[in-house]
């Protein structure tokens, strides 16, 4: 018999093992769920497979009578597009301030002790102050998003530019490259793989800070669906939204990480070899 | 005219003395090997060639001009590790140099003029035998061809001086036998002046036209770093004194094996 730490599963057994918690959450679920249908029909904390499907098909797939717009996808659209110009604006700025406070000594002095501050600002103590400045549109929420990940990023991408060999920047130098070459060609490309992983990391608390707002100040969004419905126990609906929003996350991560393997093969080579 | 002059150099940090009156003329196609204990200051004489370090006193004079103290065109360096760029093919990683100097802003070339600074960077890279890994990123490659493609991304730029910091260090014996042939031909085919730190007195024997010994020559038990290291011994290294490098081990030896050739 072998040691427990050098039994590895097979493919197949990967998959069954795998699985098998999602299964058992489900079958527990509905063990509860007719548990407590059978003492009340009308129970809404643990709604039937059959109500649920009836709000999704509800809120996805028939148009809604007042606005005969389909809500869910409605929310959807919404919130994914606060959530990628939130995310998309702070990467890019993260990725400038970033690389510049890493790679240029003079620009670190002031701003990095600035940045670590702000970083330490809880952005939900603010988002009030984001009301109040830029109203109750779409801007405060992406603002929201945008400042409750941004420190966190330009940290991230200011360490990653100062572990890369001080080798590396002497034979830039040797081989006549100048500051702003430096840059452009050592120190971006090899930036922009770890910025991926670091956004990936900072997509749970961009969510978070997304269904936040959302569920404070907005018409839609899935985060302002689930914090409506809320009001009349629709456990119906804020289930599936919940299981969406999930997989949508999930999607997300999935889709950079591909971007990442795709575009810098050398990245993932080194990273898996060290 | 000496293409390196060393006028009375001094390196401190502080109190600690590492490096102490240091005067040498280098001339043109020296391949100058430098051996020594550790700590004992060679890798900081290295900075000062390479400019990451500044004398505290006393003179580096490259072609009588003083140096910068800054790492520039001039300078070629391999280290032991970390020479090449992770992101870029071996060809990516030749092309630079020229790419760097005709694309001020964007740093990258373009159509013909990429076709042009390639057509050279293929044929250097062909010298070092890596023609048949023009695609290959540095990962997959081997120890030794990383530091053969180290040697081509820095020989393209015809530097002044080439500085080579235990380039061989991590690599196997075999591998480091072909390596040493390799820069051989390469110094010989370039006329290249070489400095090289090794830690194996015999590679310092079998490569450099002249090997220097690093050490300290007054100690002072109750204060260690008052005094700092000088070149002890500056030996012409000739087939005669490769002989006597084989029964050399350490470089403490070396007084004793010069003493008896």
């Amino acid at each position: 018999m072998k040691k427990l730490i050098n039994c590895v599963p097979g493919w197949a057994a990967r998959w069954t093992l795998g699985l098998l918690p999602f299964v058992l959450c489900l079958v527990l679920y509905l063990v509860a769920s007719n548990a407590r249908l059978a003492e009340n029909q009308h129970d809404k904390l643990l709604p039937s497979f059959s109500s649920i499907a009836g709000a999704i098909d509800r809120a996805a797939l028939t148009p809604d009578k007042r606005s005969g717009e389909y809500i869910f996808w409605q929310d959807t659209a919404a919130s994914l597009w606060r959530l990628t110009l939130g995310v998309g604006i702070s990467a890019l700025s993260a990725l400038i301030i970033g690389v510049l406070n890493g790679a240029i000594p003079y620009l670190r002095a002031p701003l990095s002790p600035f940045v670590t501050a702000l970083s330490l600002v809880p952005p939900m103590a603010i988002l009030p102050i984001l009301f109040i400045v830029f109203g109750l549109g779409e801007l405060s929420k992406v603002m929201l998003i945008v400042i409750g990940i941004t420190p966190f990023l330009i940290r991230d991408i200011q360490q990653r530019v100062l572990e890369i060999p001080s080798e590396q920047l002497i034979k830039a130098q040797t081989l006549g490259a100048s500051t702003w070459q430096i840059i452009v060609r050592v120190i971006l490309p090899q930036t922009m793989p770890r910025l991926l992983a670091s956004v990936r990391l900072s997509l749970g608390a961009a969510w978070l800070f997304l269904i936040a707002a959302e569920a404070i100040a907005a018409t839609e969004g899935l985060g302002y669906r689930i914090f409506l419905v809320r009001r009349y126990l629709s456990m119906d609906v804020i289930l599936p939204y919940v299981v969406w929003i999930t997989l949508l996350a999930f999607l997300l991560d999935w889709l950079l990480r591909k971007i990442s393997r795709l575009c810098y093969p050398w990245f993932h080579a080194q990273t898996e070899n060290a | 005219m000496a293409l390196i002059e060393i006028r009375n150099l001094w390196k401190e940090y502080g109190s600690q003395v590492v490096l102490e009156q240091l005067n040498k003329t280098v001339h043109e196609g020296e391949f100058v090997t430098i051996v020594g204990a550790s700590g004992c200051g060679k890798t900081t004489f290295l900075k000062l060639l390479l400019g990451t370090e500044s004398p505290s006193r006393g003179q580096l004079l490259l072609d009588g001009e003083p140096m910068v103290a800054e790492p520039g065109e001039e300078r070629g360096i391999v280290f032991q590790r970390y020479s090449v760029f992770p992101h870029m093919t071996v060809l990516d990683n030749v092309v630079l140099s020229s790419e760097l100097k005709s694309s001020p802003f964007l740093g990258r070339l373009f159509g013909k003029a990429r076709k042009e600074a390639e057509k050279s960077s293929i044929e250097m890279i062909e010298a070092v035998g890596l023609g048949h890994a023009l695609r290959k990123y540095p990962h997959e490659l081997s120890g030794g061809m990383q530091q053969r493609l180290a040697l081509a991304q820095s020989l393209i730029k015809r530097p002044r001086i080439l500085l080579l910091d235990e380039p061989f260090g991590a690599l196997d014996p075999g591998i480091r036998a072909d390596m040493h042939q390799l820069v051989l031909s390469l110094w010989r085919e370039h006329k290249l002046t070489i400095f090289m730190i090794t830690h194996d007195i015999k590679e310092g024997f079998y490569l450099g036209t002249r090997l220097w010994v690093f050490d300290k020559h007054r100690v002072d038990p109750q204060a260690p770093n008052a005094y700092g290291a000088q070149i002890t011994y500056d030996l012409p290294v000739d087939r005669s004194a490769q002989k006597t490098a084989e029964k050399i081990v350490s470089p403490t030896q070396i007084k004793l094996a010069v003493g008896a050739a």
